[in-house]
């Protein structure tokens, strides 16, 4: 088991310098080209905000030169004149990244106007795991109870129904149905709000009020699209199970079906139940990028694109950075649950 | 896994009432893409972005068909082009005449008014333009001399009913009316009965003149075009594009991206997966600490970061695709080649001294087929939304319009708030209809293929 923790581990953290590796190389270059850009206008207004400087030289030419030197004094602090790509420079950047320094954000700011990666970043994440955890565990609960009733009813209406609505809903986008329902329940029938964003600040008593009140829409679009397919999921690992040799000797003993499937078939379904359990909540994160845009919930999937739009480079790296991590843990979670449950698994056979 | 073979499956499948149903939508997805190739020219939808190809189109109107349901009829869009041609010349006088008729039977003023014009003339000829209306009143719109020149020249020009001369002659004719049109505009006075401000129905004469002292004029291409608010049949959008050619498009797109996407990452999954379960040992070790990593990749933020940094270009969207779509098809098929290598007749041809390659082409893959074609079917509707979600984003390829993007431009022109639903709903339907008849194929195999979950 130690050792099956330990590759595991060793596993995860590899995967997490190589997704390190790759966002940086891949937005490296334009990192650097904005920074000396915006190290050449730093200069360029400190001097024209001081005229005596300009006034101190005889000639142009001078005047440039100066202008010049101070500029690569500056990227030379910074640490800019070697290329994105030096070992150096990646190890640095890499090595800061894992420390949780991100260093300033470009353009984005957070609620309270701190332009810290960090602060703006644990200011989203835990908008977007109230919203998303709460909706996995909904979809999760629905998901159980209506799998195992259909599964207990191979053939009946219940598991048509859930069936056909679980295939049904898999193939629509949440966003559309989240654009639909916006439409439908927002601006059509005003019940609730268009945006998500609560609009009292913070510190009023009656934001929790207002947030919640604010999550409905989002909150049932979400769960609306996912239960069915949970449904089918438990279903379908429930009806392996009941034609397995030990349920049918419960079942020729003469111990009720009810108690069958909520006890015994349902204790052992549990180990794949769990573990799509930890894998959705962290699939439910990088779909969040696409949901919180559509219903402007001001959480990392906001965050993740409205930092694209505007390419605000040190929020991109550190929010996948941080969604690196979360997918991680989950995966890494759903591992170890999966290897508790089922021996097999680790001892690698 | 039990051995079915390929006529097992087919017969299995047609017994399917599922599968026949995702075939069925398939075909009929299938037909509409031909259609869209045949009948709308790949420069139609090459110009999707381009503004001036779609201006003589009204904006945000909605479907036709919507007329049917309503009892107060939309105007519809119409581009009158083939007006009657009169030539008259007395003494020095000639006059052209173009006119139009135009039966109006709705319960709506029109949105406005275009006459589009290019007119072959010397010297500087005087425009009339005047309306007969069914309750026998004629008005007059505009009265206007082209600009002056000496040799023979081509003029063209849009004269729109929001021109402020249009305006001013009605105004001059208000006493025909008995109402005040101070704040109305020109369509809703034209259009309008003169004692109550609603709608005339009836039919309507556009009268368009054009005099010239000796000379020879001739009006070479003539349209008016009566704005409505109902056009085509799945409507405009708020740049004036015909959204059944950016619908139609969207089929063969979709498809496209869909079947590319899952039939490469089924294939590159199954070769590796197979290769890595049959060699065992270090090789299947290293192979699948690699998939490992692949997998843990969160792949929506890399897909985003992907199209950002290096190309939006759908073709390089359909290769990212794939490198996110491969790794666990890789797993079920390592695990599968695991059991079947164990069996007799791979051991047979492995002692007969076959090549690695050959055994693994000839006796494991086939083996996994109906696994490949069920997986295959699964996964395009995941592709076919990846690709929309990402669209959705504004990160599409801007030369090919899809069904993502229409509802980007949807979201982003604000349809949702002002209830333009033919904007909203029709993509998204589409989306979901494409992605539900793979999944009902799917569905079908995956209940053939795994004989647990028939039950």
């Amino acid at each position: 088991m130690k050792k099956y923790i330990a590759t595991r581990v060793a596993t995860m953290f590899g995967v997490l310098m190589v997704t390190l590796l790759i966002t940086i190389s891949l937005v490296g270059s334009n990192m650097d080209t904005i920074l000396k850009q915006g190290i050449v206008f730093q200069v360029r207004t400190e001097i024209s905000e001081n005229p005596a400087i300009a006034e101190s030289f005889s000639s142009v030419v001078e005047f440039e030169e100066f202008v010049q030197a101070q500029i690569d004094q500056r990227i030379g602090i910074l640490g800019l004149e070697e290329p994105w790509y030096s070992p150096q420079r990646i190890g640095i950047t890499m090595y800061k990244i894992m420390l949780l320094d991100f260093g300033h954000a470009t353009f984005l700011t957070s609620d309270e106007g701190s332009s810290d990666v960090k602060d703006i970043l644990f200011e989203k994440l835990p908008r977007t795991i109230l919203l998303f955890t709460t909706a996995t565990i909904i979809i999760s609960i629905i998901g159980i109870f209506l799998g195992a009733l259909s599964s207990s009813k191979v053939g009946s209406i219940i598991d048509r129904i859930t069936s056909s609505f679980a295939i049904i809903s898999s193939s629509f986008p949440v966003w559309w149905i989240g654009m639909l329902m916006i439409f439908l329940f927002a601006f059509t029938y005003q019940i609730f709000p268009a945006r998500a964003t609560p609009d009292i600040p913070l510190s009023d008593p009656r934001y929790i009020g207002s947030l919640l009140y604010h999550m409905a829409l989002p909150l049932i679009t979400i769960v609306m699209i996912g239960f069915g397919s949970w449904a089918y999921l438990v279903r379908n690992f429930m009806v392996g199970i009941m034609q397995e040799d030990f349920i049918m000797a419960k079942k020729t003993i003469g111990i009720k079906q009810k108690k069958i499937i909520y006890t015994h078939a349902l204790k052992n379904a549990a180990p794949p139940i769990v573990t799509i359990l930890a894998l959705s909540l962290s699939g439910s994160l990088g779909g969040a990028i696409i949901t919180e845009a559509v219903f402007d919930w001001p959480g990392m999937g906001r965050l993740y694109f409205e930092a694209i739009t505007v390419m605000d480079l040190p929020v991109i790296i550190g929010a996948t950075y941080l969604l690196t991590v979360f997918f991680l843990i989950s995966i890494f979670i759903a591992d170890l649950l999966y290897g508790y449950f089922d021996p097999r698994v680790r001892r690698g056979q | 896994m039990s051995n079915i073979t390929p006529d097992d499956i087919k017969h299995e499948f047609l017994k399917s009432k599922m599968g026949i149903a995702g075939i069925l939508i398939l075909g009929i997805l299938i037909a509409v893409s031909i259609i869209a190739i045949i009948t709308i020219p790949i420069e139609t939808f090459q110009e999707w972005n381009n503004p001036g190809k779609w201006i003589l189109n009204p904006k945000v109107a909605t479907p036709i068909w919507v007329n049917i349901f309503m009892a107060e009829k939309i105007p519809e869009h119409q581009i009158l082009e083939n007006p009657n041609i009169r030539v008259i010349s007395e003494n020095e006088i000639s006059l052209v005449s173009h006119q139009f008729g135009l039966n109006f039977d709705y319960d709506d003023y029109p949105n406005d008014f275009i006459y589009v014009f290019s007119a072959e003339y010397s010297d500087s000829p005087l425009l009339e333009m005047s309306v007969i209306r069914p309750d026998g009143v004629k008005l007059d719109l505009i009265s206007t001399s082209l600009p002056y020149s000496d040799t023979k020249t081509v003029y063209e020009e849009r004269i729109f009913s929001t021109d402020r001369s249009i305006k001013k002659n009605l105004s001059l004719q208000s006493e025909k009316f008995g109402f005040l049109f101070e704040r109305l505009s020109a369509e809703d006075i034209i259009f309008s009965k003169n004692q109550t401000n609603e709608p005339l129905k009836g039919n309507y004469i556009f009268l368009i003149n054009l005099y010239g002292v000796n000379t020879e004029n001739q009006i070479s291409e003539s349209k008016l075009i009566i704005g409505g608010k109902a056009f085509g049949i799945m409507g405009t959008d708020e740049l004036r594009r015909d959204l059944a050619v950016g619908l139609l498009w969207g089929t063969p797109l979709a498809l496209f991206i869909g079947l590319v996407v899952s039939i490469a990452s089924v294939v590159m999954g199954l070769i590796y997966g197979v290769y890595a379960g049959y060699k065992g040992k270090k090789t299947d070790e290293i192979m699948m600490r690699f998939n490992d990593v692949i997998y843990a990749l969160p792949a929506l933020p890399f897909l985003i970061i992907l199209s950002v940094t290096i190309s939006n270009s759908i073709f390089l969207m359909v290769g990212f695709l794939m490198v996110f779509g491969w790794v666990g098809i890789a797993k079920v098929a390592r695990s599968m080649s695991l059991q079947i290598k164990t069996r007799g007749y791979v051991d047979a041809a492995n002692m007969m001294g076959q090549k690695d390659s050959k055994i693994i082409l000839k006796h494991i893959l086939p083996q996994l087929l109906p696994y490949a074609f069920a997986s295959i079917a699964i996964s395009v509707p995941a592709a076919i939304t990846t690709e929309a979600g990402l669209s959705f984003l504004g990160l599409g390829d801007p030369s090919f319009p899809t069904w993502g993007q229409i509802l980007h431009d949807a979201n982003t022109f604000g349809a949702a708030a002002r209830g333009l639903w033919w904007w909203i709903i029709p993509p998204g339907i589409m989306i979901a209809i494409t992605g539900l008849a793979f999944v009902f194929i799917g569905n079908a195999l995956d209940v053939i293929i795994n004989p647990k979950l028939r039950r």
